[in-house]
């Protein structure tokens, strides 16, 4: 692990401290800038990214550096599952909250079901189609993310851009893909796990429109969720030749008393030889998920 | 799109390809003398459009599906002629989707898959009128086979073992069933062979990358151009590890770094050993030739090389989600049958009566 770790770290690190730079040097700012609320996009100096094909350029290797996947909210250092077993191998280190106002507004029952949820992540019953995906984190499944988890997962996606009216967003968690369709009218023809998403330019921002996602999966592991009505608008906004801007708002009145929002930076991959590699889990789940239908299991 | 019985279907369509070679071979016909030219050389003159940083323009959505099968049936010439052309297509097209009752339990569910889920594409010859995919050897048909080593004879028997337990509705683990029924490839590793449906690909392109997005499973394979190394020997994907240039306006993509699990790289192919070499030529608007060729010294005498057509798809008609792991309900039914089974013989499958 080692080699690739830092590998993976010290370029995003790098990448972080360029980014650090560029703040305090241009805006005066301290550093410190704390809940990712604190400085919308329009504080910043302005960038004019690089044109192809007469749009903003966003193609690049990406990376969130946040931790939450593990929870959206403010989290504290815990052990993970199985600390007898793994140690501090284990561990899901601490991190803020990315969200707008802290806390995700929840209506009283659906709160309730979240901590059902983180109480279940663990769980796994697949014995009965019906109640297949009643148990579980979707990641530990290794289940297509959704967005905007994909987005935030510790693995970086690549952005392709060309000259058609579709970005292709490739992620390396499960190999995950989706299709952002540019000014497409057509609605979702039906809920997919990564959903219906259209895009189109606001100035050199990317703003894309997701629904029609399945309704399974989560936000993180702390059982954050939505129901099949969620809306998620995106938008990423280049900043500098090294990250950009990612926000969503994300709306769902069957879960939440009102739109909510995240916010945080994507980093650009800077490794000469960067490139997705391939992260088919679906192998580590089949004892999991399968293992007590085997023969002689049970 | 919904999963639920998809993983068994593409075992099924597998099995059908396989098959129905094998019956198309066994049947005998009038060979053909025409010298028509195979689809390789066709329309050669026509310039693909530029995308606006140089590249020639392959994006868009397309379909590689054909009845014509990878190798040339007995008795048939290197193409057929009009008059001859209806017939071939209808017993291809017979052989891969006919109803029919007549077989063992497992050749009638393969059966059951009908033109009900059949991409109409996948119901007529190449428009070149070839009789195979496979146009080098210039027989059509695969080289002659290397003895395998004792232990690819072990792991070939293991395999085999585990699809009889498969067909007799007993597979014993998870792990035992094939990569494309456990979800983690089916069509997208190379070479793009059709099968009954989903043989969908979209092509994006950016400055510097290819990425071909197969519909089956919604792996993309991001190829950069820029001329770097392959990955080290020692990182192996499912996929491989590849890299294109343009030769004119020809793609060309080379393939290594697979996975030593058996079954991995096409048709039992020695992974260690296999290098594949895919070449997409766009020859008219709506038009690719998409040609691959294996070389792997372990399984063939020889390397051998197909030419497949690709037809650009209406843009009304899209390319969608294909999800497979997530809702992969056949593969606890094929557990928990093989299990009830166990406990109850008299639910073992029984030959179907003629």
């Amino acid at each position: 692990m080692g080699t690739r770790f830092w590998r993976v770290i010290t370029p995003l690190g790098f990448a972080l401290m360029i980014a650090v730079v560029w703040f305090s040097s241009l805006t005066g700012q301290q550093a410190r800038a704390p809940r990712a609320t604190a400085t919308a996009p329009a504080a910043f100096p302005a960038y004019k990214a690089p044109r192809l094909d007469g749009h903003p350029d966003l193609n690049g290797i990406w990376q969130a550096f946040v931790t939450a996947n593990i929870d959206l909210e403010d989290h504290e250092a815990q052990s993970g599952p199985y600390p007898e077993m793994l140690g501090a191998y284990g561990g899901w280190p601490a991190g803020q909250s990315i969200i707008e106002g802290g806390t995700i507004p929840y209506k009283p029952e659906a709160l309730a079901k979240k901590k059902q949820n983180a109480a279940n992540r663990l769980k796994v019953d697949v014995s009965n189609d019906r109640n297949w995906h009643a148990l579980g984190d979707p990641e530990m499944k290794c289940y297509m993310p959704g967005i905007p988890r994909a987005t935030y997962m510790p693995f970086p996606f690549q952005i392709v851009q060309g000259s058609s009216s579709y970005i292709l967003m490739a992620y390396e968690f499960a190999t995950a893909t989706r299709t952002i369709r540019m000014d497409w009218k057509q609605e979702a023809p039906t809920d997919t796990w990564m959903g219906w998403s259209r895009g189109h330019w606001e100035a050199d921002t990317l703003v894309v429109d997701v629904t029609g996602q399945r309704e399974e999966t989560w936000f993180d592991r702390a059982g954050n969720y939505h129901s099949d009505a969620l809306h998620v608008v995106e938008r990423f906004t280049p900043m500098s030749p090294y990250h950009m801007m990612y926000e969503a708002t994300i709306e769902d009145p069957k879960v939440f008393t009102r739109p909510w929002k995240i916010r945080f930076p994507l980093y650009r991959r800077m490794e000469p030889n960067a490139q997705l590699l391939e992260y088919k889990c679906v192998p580590w789940t089949e004892e999991m998920l399968y293992g007590k239908f085997k023969k002689g299991a049970s | 799109m919904n999963c639920r019985w998809l993983s068994s279907i593409v075992t099924a369509a597998i099995a059908a390809i396989v098959m129905s070679s094998a019956l198309v071979v066994a049947q005998t016909a009038k060979t053909d003398k025409s010298g028509a030219t195979p689809g390789k050389t066709a329309a050669k003159s026509w310039t693909p459009k530029k995308t606006p940083w140089g590249d020639p323009d392959l994006q868009g959505v397309w379909n590689d599906a054909t009845s014509t099968p990878l190798q040339r049936p007995a008795g048939k010439g290197e193409v057929v002629e009009d008059t001859e052309a209806s017939k071939f297509e209808e017993d291809l097209a017979y052989d891969l989707s006919r109803d029919r009752r007549d077989g063992g339990p497992e050749v009638d569910v393969n059966r059951a898959y009908n033109e009900h889920w059949m991409d109409s594409r996948r119901l007529k010859i190449t428009n070149d009128r070839r009789t195979s995919l496979i146009v080098d050897p210039a027989d059509g048909r695969l080289p002659p086979a290397v003895p395998l080593s004792p232990e690819r004879q072990k792991q070939r028997a293991e395999r085999q073992a585990a699809a009889t337990r498969f067909n007799a509705g007993m597979p014993n683990t998870p792990q035992e069933l094939t990569l494309p029924v456990r979800c983690i490839t089916r069509t997208d590793s190379p070479p793009y062979l059709p099968t009954i449906y989903n043989n969908d690909f979209q092509i994006f392109q950016s400055p510097g990358y290819v990425v071909i997005a197969p519909e089956m499973i919604h792996s993309a394979r991001v190829i950069p151009l820029d001329g770097r190394p392959h990955i080290g020997p020692a990182l192996k994907q499912w996929l491989g590890d590849t890299r294109g240039h343009f030769e004119g306006s020809t793609l060309v993509l080379e393939t290594t770094n697979f996975r030593s699990d058996d079954g991995t790289v096409y048709q039992g192919a020695n992974p260690e050993a296999y290098k594949i070499t895919e070449r997409f030529t766009r020859v008219a608007d709506d038009a690719i030739n998409y040609e691959f060729t294996i070389n792997d010294p372990t399984t063939w005498t020889k390397p051998w090389t197909a030419v497949v057509p690709w037809t650009k798809i209406d843009p009304k008609e899209q390319m969608y989600e294909y999800m497979c792991h997530e809702d992969n309900f056949d593969i606890v039914h094929l557990l928990t049958g093989a299990r009830a089974r166990e406990k109850n013989p008299s639910l073992n499958l029984q030959p179907t009566k003629r």
